[in-house]
C-alpha cells in the first residue's frame, strides 16, 4: 500500500458525476469520511458540521476542504446584504472617495445590491420605504432556501401582513434563521434580450481572505426564463416568468433540454457590442468585476480564513436595461447537476480547473502554502483581483486604476499574467 | 437647406444643384442608391434577349428550375388538401384580436403542427441537383479522374485557386484581417486598432462603395451593423417602418397555410439552437411578414424561379384570378428560419431587421435554393466544393468516394444554408462580412472545402458515410479566417 501513500485520498456527500469524474481522472483514491482523508467536497450541512463547536473537528495540515466555516456572511441573503452596508458605513466613516454619494444620497460605487431589508426585523423600514414608492414590486426570498424555492413577488403591503403582525405581537419570539425572510426591491426593468429576461450565473472562486485572492471563470452562463417577461401585475404569480433559476424553469412547458435557456457569457458580450456598442459592454462588465470584488472585501474582515478552506462560489447578477449590474446573491453550492450535454461539460471543467488551483499538482496537499498558483494551471479561471499584488504596486491603487485597461475581449491578457485586473472603474 | 433662395441664378443652376446634393448628402445617398442597384441587378445583355434571359440564360436550367418548382408546388398543394386547411384565409375577429396581443410572443403559442411536414429539405434538392444535365453536352467516357467525380455534372464555369487568390485578394497572407489579426496574443496597435478607426470613417462618411471594401478584411462588432445597413442600402427610414407595420397587420388579417410551415421550421431549427432560440419570437416577426411581402416579387427578374401561382378556388385557369403564393412568392423550406437568425444578434428593432433580411434574401439567399447557372448559384458553389477538393485534395476525394461518403452529400447542407447553425455566430458574421464584401457566394464553397482539408487527417481514417458526417459534425469551434486563409494562400498545391 506503499503506492498509495502518495495518492490524494477524497471523500465527498455530494454524488456527482462531474465530481466524481474529476477525482478518479486524477488518480485519487476515495475513502470513507471517518477515515485518513486529504480532499473533502463538503455539502453545505456538512461543513457546519465539521467546524462546529461540539464536534471539535481539527483539521491537518494535508486536509483541504470547499468551503470556509462561515461562509454564510456571504451566502446568506440577509447577512450578506448586512455586511455590504456595514462595508459601506465604513468606507464612508474612513473618509474613502469609494463611499462617495450622489445628491440623492445614493452610493455611487457602491450601490450595486437592491434595497434590501430584513424581515421581521426591519418592517417598519421597510413599510417606510415601500410608502415612497407604493407602485413597485418586491421580492420575498426566505433566507435558507435555494433554487428559487420559496420565493414569492409582492406588490402591496396587505401581502406581507403575517410579518408586521407577528412583529407586533407582545409575546414575539425571535423566529428561527430559517424562517427569516429579506425583502428586496424587484429590479423591474431588466435588460431584455429577444424579449426575454435573464439573469447571470457566473463563478468565482476565493482561495484566501486575507490577502483576498479570487478567480472569475471566463465561462459564466446567462439563464433566460422561457416565458416571456412582461411588468404587468397579473403575471406576479407566474414564478416561470420572474425568476431565472434553472430549477423552476426546468418545469415550465417551454423548458428545452438541448440548449436549457442557457447562453454563454461570450453570446452577452457578442450581442451587446454589437447592438450597444463597445465602451458601454466594456463597462458593463467591468462594473460587473468590481460588484463581485467589493462584495468579497465586504465580508473578508469577518470570514474565518481558515487555510484549509477553498471556495467556489456561483454569483447571480441581473442587469437592467440601463446596463447597470446588480448582485442578486451569491450561492455557496452552486448546482453541479446538468442540464444539458453542454451544461455537464462545463461543470466538468470548472471543476477540474477549480482543483487544479486548489489542490496543486494533484498532490497531498499542505495548506500551508502560499497558495499562489503559477498562470498555466489556471485553466478558463482569471484572476480577478490579488490583494497581495495590488499591495505591492501601492497601496491606493484602487484609487489610481480608473484609467486602467478595458476588459474587452483581449482584457484576459492583462490577467493571464497574474495583475489583478486593471478595471476603469469609472 | 434649399435652394429657395434670390442668390441662386439661372446661370448658375446647375453647380448650385451639385453644390446642393454634395452638402445635403444626397449625393452621397444617391450614389449610394446607384452602387445598391450595381450590385443586386445584372448588367444588360443583348437587347433581343428576351427576359427569361436576365433570370437564367441557360434553357436546360430553366426547365430543371421549372419542374422543381412543380414538385414543390405539388407538395405544397397535396399537403393543403390532405390536411384540409386553405392556403389561405381571412381570420376572425377574435383571432386577429389575439394574434395582436401575442405578437411579440408567438413562441410561447404551441399550435398542433405534427401534421405538417416541410415542404422540402435540403437533401430533396441535392437529388435533383445531381441530376441536373446539359443535353448539349456529351462526354461520352466513364468517369476517371480525368473528369469531374462528384456528385454534379453540369460544366459550369468555376473558378480555380489562382482566380480565386486574385479575386480574395484580401484575404492574402500579409494583409490585416479581422478574425485572425485581432486575436488576443496581437496587440491591437498592429492592425485592430487603425482598421477600427478606418471604419468609423467609413461610416462616417455613409459611402456604401467604401464600406463594401473595407468589410472585406472583417467588421469591428461594434460597427457592423452599421456597417452592413450602409452596404445593403438601409436606412429604416419612416416609410420602411410604416411598410413593415402594413404587413404585420396583413399577418394578422390573413392566416396563410405557410405560416404553419415556418412555426415549424423555427420550432425544429431556431429554438433548438444555442445560439439563437433566444430570438425566437423575433423570427416569426419577420419570416410571416415577408411571406406576405409583395415587394420581394421584383427579384424573380433576375433569380431563376419564378412564384408560384395559385388560383381563387374555383377558378383554376383562369388569368384574371390567378394569385402569388404566398404573396412573396417563396416557400419555405427546412432551415429557412436560419438566414434570419444570425441577423438577431445585430438588430432589435424588428422593422430594421426585417429589411436588413429581406435585402440579404434578395441580393444572396434566394440563389442558395434555385436552380442556375450564376457563380454565386448553388450549382455552381456545388460544382465549385468539388472542383477544389478534387484538384486540390484527390486522395481525400477518392477515398471518400470509395466509401460511398460523397463530400457534396455532406458539405450541401452548410452551403445551402451559408453555414448558419454550424458555425459560432461570431464566426458566421466574420463570413458573412466577406460575403458582403466581395458581393458573391463563392467563399461558403471555399469554406467548405478549406474546412475538409482541415480535417483530412481524421477523414482519411474513415470507412463509411455516418463515420464521415460524425468527423464534421461539429464545426462550432472551426475559426474561418484562418482556414479560409491558409486553404487560398498556404497550402502547397
Amino acid at each position: 500500500l506503499r503506492i498509495m501513500a502518495g495518492k490524494v485520498k477524497w471523500v465527498t456527500d455530494i454524488e456527482k458525476s462531474v465530481l466524481i469524474n474529476n477525482f478518479e481522472k486524477r488518480g485519487w483514491i476515495q475513502v470513507a469520511e471517518n477515515e485518513d482523508w486529504n480532499f473533502y467536497w463538503m455539502s453545505v450541512q456538512t461543513i457546519r458540521n465539521v467546524f462546529s463547536v461540539e464536534t471539535g473537528y481539527r483539521l491537518s495540515d494535508d486536509q483541504i476542504v470547499n468551503h470556509f466555516p462561515n461562509h454564510y456572511e456571504l451566502t446568506r441573503k440577509d447577512l450578506m446584504v448586512k455586511n455590504i452596508k456595514r462595508y459601506r458605513k465604513e468606507l464612508e466613516k474612513e473618509g474613502s472617495p469609494l463611499a462617495e454619494k450622489d445628491e440623492n444620497g445614493k452610493y455611487i460605487y457602491l450601490d450595486f445590491v437592491p434595497v434590501t431589508f430584513m424581515l421581521p426585523a426591519d418592517y417598519n423600514l421597510f413599510v417606510e420605504e415601500f410608502r415612497k414608492n407604493p407602485s413597485s414590486t418586491w421580492i420575498m426570498k426566505p433566507c435558507g432556501k435555494a433554487q428559487g424555492k420559496g420565493i414569492f413577488l409582492i406588490n402591496k403591503l396587505s401581502q406581507i401582513k403575517k410579518w408586521s403582525r407577528d412583529s407586533k405581537t407582545s409575546s414575539f419570539v425571535t423566529q428561527s434563521s430559517k424562517e427569516a425572510y429579506v425583502i428586496s426591491l424587484y429590479i423591474n426593468n431588466p435588460l431584455l434580450i429577444g424579449g426575454k429576461k435573464f439573469d447571470l450565473r457566473l463563478y468565482v472562486l476565493v482561495s484566501t481572505y486575507r490577502p483576498l485572492r479570487c478567480y472569475m471563470y471566463k465561462l459564466g452562463f446567462c439563464r433566460f426564463c422561457t416565458v416571456k417577461y412582461t411588468p404587468s401585475t397579473s403575471e406576479l404569480d407566474n414564478m416561470f416568468v420572474h425568476l431565472t433559476n434553472v430549477a423552476i424553469q426546468k418545469h415550465g412547458d417551454d423548458y428545452n433540454h438541448i440548449h436549457g435557456g442557457k447562453w454563454t457569457v461570450s453570446n452577452l458580450r457578442l450581442y451587446l457590442e454589437s447592438t450597444r456598442g463597445k465602451e458601454v459592454t466594456n463597462k458593463l462588465f467591468d462594473e460587473i468585476h468590481w460588484i463581485i470584488v467589493q462584495s468579497l472585501k465586504a465580508v473578508a474582515p469577518v470570514m474565518n480564513n481558515d487555510k484549509h478552506c477553498f471556495e467556489c462560489y456561483g454569483y447571480d447578477i441581473i442587469i437592467d436595461d440601463k446596463l447597470k449590474p446588480w448582485l442578486i446573491e451569491v450561492n455557496a453550492s452552486p448546482s453541479l447537476t446538468s442540464s444539458t450535454a453542454n451544461d455537464r461539460i462545463l461543470k466538468y471543467n470548472l471543476i477540474n480547473d477549480t482543483l487544479n488551483i486548489a489542490v496543486p499538482n494533484g498532490e497531498i496537499p499542505d495548506c500551508k502554502w502560499n497558495k499562489s498558483p503559477p498562470k498555466e494551471v489556471l485553466g478558463n479561471y482569471e484572476v480577478l483581483y490579488d490583494e497581495e499584488m495590488a499591495q505591492s504596486d501601492g497601496p491606493d491603487r484602487d484609487l489610481r486604476s480608473r484609467s486602467g485597461q478595458s476588459s474587452g475581449v483581449k482584457g484576459n491578457r492583462a490577467r493571464d499574467s497574474g495583475k489583478p485586473v486593471l478595471t476603469t472603474w469609472k | 437647406v434649399s435652394l429657395h433662395k434670390p442668390e441662386i441664378k439661372l446661370e448658375s443652376l446647375k453647380e448650385d444643384i451639385r453644390d446642393f446634393l454634395k452638402t445635403s448628402g444626397w449625393e452621397k445617398k444617391l450614389q449610394n442608391a446607384v452602387y445598391s442597384e450595381l450590385n443586386v441587378f445584372p448588367s444588360p445583355c443583348h437587347p433581343a434577349a428576351p427576359p427569361e434571359h436576365m433570370k437564367e440564360p441557360l434553357a436546360y436550367m430553366r426547365k430543371a428550375q421549372g419542374s422543381w418548382e412543380k414538385r414543390i408546388l405539388k407538395s405544397l398543394n397535396s399537403m393543403c388538401t390532405e390536411l384540409g386547411i386553405p392556403l389561405a384565409q381571412k381570420r376572425p375577429a377574435n383571432e386577429q384580436k389575439e394574434l395582436l396581443n401575442k405578437w411579440n410572443e408567438m413562441g410561447t403559442d404551441e399550435p398542433d403542427l405534427s401534421l405538417f411536414r416541410p415542404v422540402y429539405a435540403p437533401k430533396d434538392f441535392l437529388e435533383v441537383l445531381m441530376n441536373l444535365r446539359n443535353p448539349n453536352y456529351e462526354n461520352g467516357e466513364q468517369p476517371s479522374f480525368r473528369n469531374h467525380l462528384g456528385l454534379i455534372q453540369v460544366p459550369l464555369k468555376v473558378k480555380d485557386i489562382p482566380e480565386l487568390k486574385e479575386n480574395f485578394s484580401e484575404l492574402g497572407l500579409n494583409i490585416g484581417q479581422l478574425g485572425i489579426d485581432d486575436s488576443a496574443q496581437v496587440p491591437p496597435e498592429f492592425f485592430e486598432n487603425e482598421h477600427v478607426r478606418v471604419g468609423q470613417k467609413v461610416l462616417a462618411e455613409q459611402d456604401s462603395a467604401a464600406a463594401q471594401q473595407y468589410v472585406r478584411q472583417g467588421c469591428p462588432t461594434a460597427l457592423r451593423a452599421d456597417l452592413w445597413a450602409l452596404i445593403l442600402n438601409i436606412s429604416n427610414q419612416p416609410e420602411d417602418i410604416l411598410y413593415y407595420e402594413q404587413l404585420k397587420s396583413n399577418v394578422i388579417q390573413h392566416d396563410l397555410l405557410v405560416d404553419s410551415l415556418i412555426y415549424k421550421d423555427v420550432k425544429l431549427t431556431a429554438s433548438n439552437d444555442d445560439y439563437y432560440f433566444v430570438f425566437e419570437d423575433y423570427l416569426y416577426q419577420v419570416l410571416l411578414c415577408f411571406s406576405r411581402d409583395t415587394s420581394v416579387l421584383e427579384h424573380f427578374s433576375y433569380s431563376s424561379a419564378t412564384p408560384p401561382k395559385s388560383y381563387i378556388r374555383g377558378k383554376l385557369g383562369m388569368e384574371e384570378y390567378a394569385v402569388f403564393y404566398p404573396p412573396n412568392g417563396v416557400i419555405p423550406f427546412h432551415g429557412f428560419s436560419m438566414y434570419v437568425a444570425p441577423l438577431c444578434f445585430l438588430y432589435h428593432e424588428p422593422s430594421k431587421l426585417y429589411q436588413i433580411f429581406r435585402e440579404m434574401y434578395v441580393r444572396f439567399f434566394f440563389r442558395l435554393h434555385s436552380i442556375s447557372s450564376h457563380p454565386s448559384g448553388i450549382v455552381s458553389l456545388c460544382l465549385l466544393f468539388e472542383t477544389l477538393l478534387q484538384t486540390h485534395l484527390p486522395q481525400l476525394f477518392y477515398h471518400l468516394r470509395e466509401i460511398g461518403a460523397q463530400p457534396l452529400r455532406i458539405s450541401f447542407k452548410w452551403m445551402v444554408r451559408a453555414f448558419s447553425g454550424y458555425l459560432a455566430t461570431d464566426q458566421l458574421l466574420l463570413l458573412w462580412d466577406r460575403i458582403l464584401g466581395y458581393n458573391s457566394l463563392e467563399i461558403l464553397a471555399v469554406l467548405a472545402a478549406a474546412v475538409f482539408a482541415f480535417r483530412a487527417v481524421n477523414l482519411m481514417e474513415v470507412t463509411s458515410l455516418a463515420a464521415a458526417e460524425a468527423v464534421l459534425a461539429d464545426l462550432s469551434t472551426l475559426k474561418v479566417m484562418p482556414l479560409l486563409q491558409i486553404f487560398l494562400f498556404a497550402t502547397v498545391t
